[in-house]
């Protein structure tokens, strides 16, 4: 028991490692926010420098940074950068590129390119940024198409589900008893289809299986690969969210039966003066279902990350050994809250899609009261 | 911060708590009175806390 006790805390201080180095590190980074006050004293310059480097690992980033050594020196491999401009087509690069020179300028194909604020831009030789009054660049956007750090962790969640789940469909043909890993997974997939799929789609829950699984295998692996050390975080990304709830979105209306189109725009049993009332009601609802999904999935896991990141951030504000010792205990248990929150909030989004199909496909089976 | 958003935050935090109060007491008294639905009961209860927790962060995070 104390070997494991141990082995966890241990474990968790690998967050604080990530910290130490950035610490010793010279002065923050200004940037729009920080324009606001300038950090006069030492501990906001310190509040400042948390905040920048909680912010970072929320966000996605054209290289994987590991850590940065107290001289300075960034440990972590560059990403490839794709973007297409308008005139000149599309340029590829590493991103190592853009810190080659003092400037971060790049020259591709006779242009000018910058990296600003984790977006591309296009500048003249000497890598001028122009800004508005609210610090926002006003160079020209590149359409970036780049394999980011969100993006990478997207294919190889992708390609360990198709290695999971392949080689357990491809076992299947051979028995009926699962071995190895499949024994942990078959319970959960036996699980979203007698307790997701059927009492909320009915009889058609065949056709949505293929979707529900993958949403609730996607989402999890990447809630929890997000917590991990040296994990990336993409499910407290809003774009990744509003792209699954995108596709709930077009699969509840693409095949929804007419039961289901004339219950929002001409709902049986009402005078028709209220019809008229509900139709705008029921559109807003159309399109707020699914932006409550993005938004409880994106909120749910960013707010996780802030919490347990600002919790180790806290040793180095109090910077005495209570604290150090302290702080750990408090996020460890913090930490098993967030892995509950990720096996929930899969589940709660698996289970909120399933009941918006079944929405869509129900029989017309009131009873008009009739005179 | 400026004080209406400091103000604003700790209503949403007032009303989410209060919220995710009443189920689990709703949740406790169903258990109290039929042991045997323990598993459904609180199957239902983390899904309606996770519902009003969503509007909660959402909230928190527009402030």
């Amino acid at each position: 028991m104390l070997k494991r006790v141990i082995l966890v805390v241990g474990f968790l201080s690998s967050f604080s490692l990530s910290f130490a180095q950035h610490d010793a590190a010279e002065v923050p980074v200004k940037h729009e926010t920080a324009a606001v006050e300038a950090p006069v004293s030492e501990a906001e310059k310190e509040k400042a420098e948390n905040q920048e480097y909680i912010r970072h690992h929320l966000l996605d980033a054209h290289s994987f940074d590991i850590m940065k050594t107290k001289s300075g020196k960034h440990i972590g491999f560059s990403l490839p950068v794709i973007f297409y401009d308008k005139a000149n087509g599309f340029h590829s690069m590493m991103s190592s590129a853009f810190h080659h020179n003092e400037n971060g300028v790049v020259e591709s194909k006779g242009s000018y390119y910058k990296l600003h604020h984790e977006k591309i831009y296009k500048t003249d030789a000497s890598g001028t940024i122009t800004e508005d009054e609210h610090h926002h660049a006003t160079n020209e956007k590149m359409l970036d198409l780049s394999i980011t750090k969100g993006v990478l962790m997207i294919l190889i969640t992708g390609l360990l589900m198709l290695w999971i789940f392949g080689s357990m469909a491809r076992n299947y043909k051979k028995s009926l008893v699962p071995k190895g890993a499949a024994r942990l997974f078959e319970p959960l997939v036996i699980y979203i289809r007698d307790e997701i799929a059927k009492p909320n789609i009915g009889p058609k829950y065949k056709k949505y299986m293929n979707y529900l699984l993958t949403v609730f295998f996607f989402i999890l692996f990447l809630n929890i690969f997000g917590l991990l050390p040296f994990g990336i975080n993409v499910t407290g990304n809003i774009a990744i969210t509003a792209a699954l709830a995108v596709l709930t979105f077009i699969i509840t209306q693409f095949t929804a039966n007419g039961n289901y189109w004339k219950h929002i725009f001409w709902m049986p049993g009402l005078p028709v003066l209220m019809k008229i009332v509900m139709i705008p009601i029921e559109i807003i609802g159309l399109f707020i279902k699914p932006f409550a999904l993005l938004m409880r999935l994106f909120a749910n896991m960013s707010a996780g990350h802030i919490v347990v990141m600002s919790l180790i951030a806290m040793i180095y504000y109090f910077k005495n050994v209570i604290a150090g010792v302290a702080f750990p205990f408090l996020t460890f248990v913090i930490y098993l809250l967030e892995v509950l929150v990720a096996f929930l909030q899969a589940y709660i989004f698996t289970m909120l899609s399933a009941v918006y199909f079944g929405m869509a496909n129900e029989e017309h089976h009131h009873e008009e009261a009739h005179h | 911060m400026e004080m209406p958003r400091i103000i604003g935050a700790g209503l949403v935090v007032i009303g989410a708590g209060i919220g995710i109060g009443k189920i689990g007491a709703a949740a406790l008294e169903g258990m109290a009175r039929q042991p045997e639905q323990f598993g459904k009961l609180q199957t239902a209860m983390l899904i309606a806390a996770a519902l009003v927790e969503g509007l909660a962060f959402a909230a928190l995070f527009a402030s």
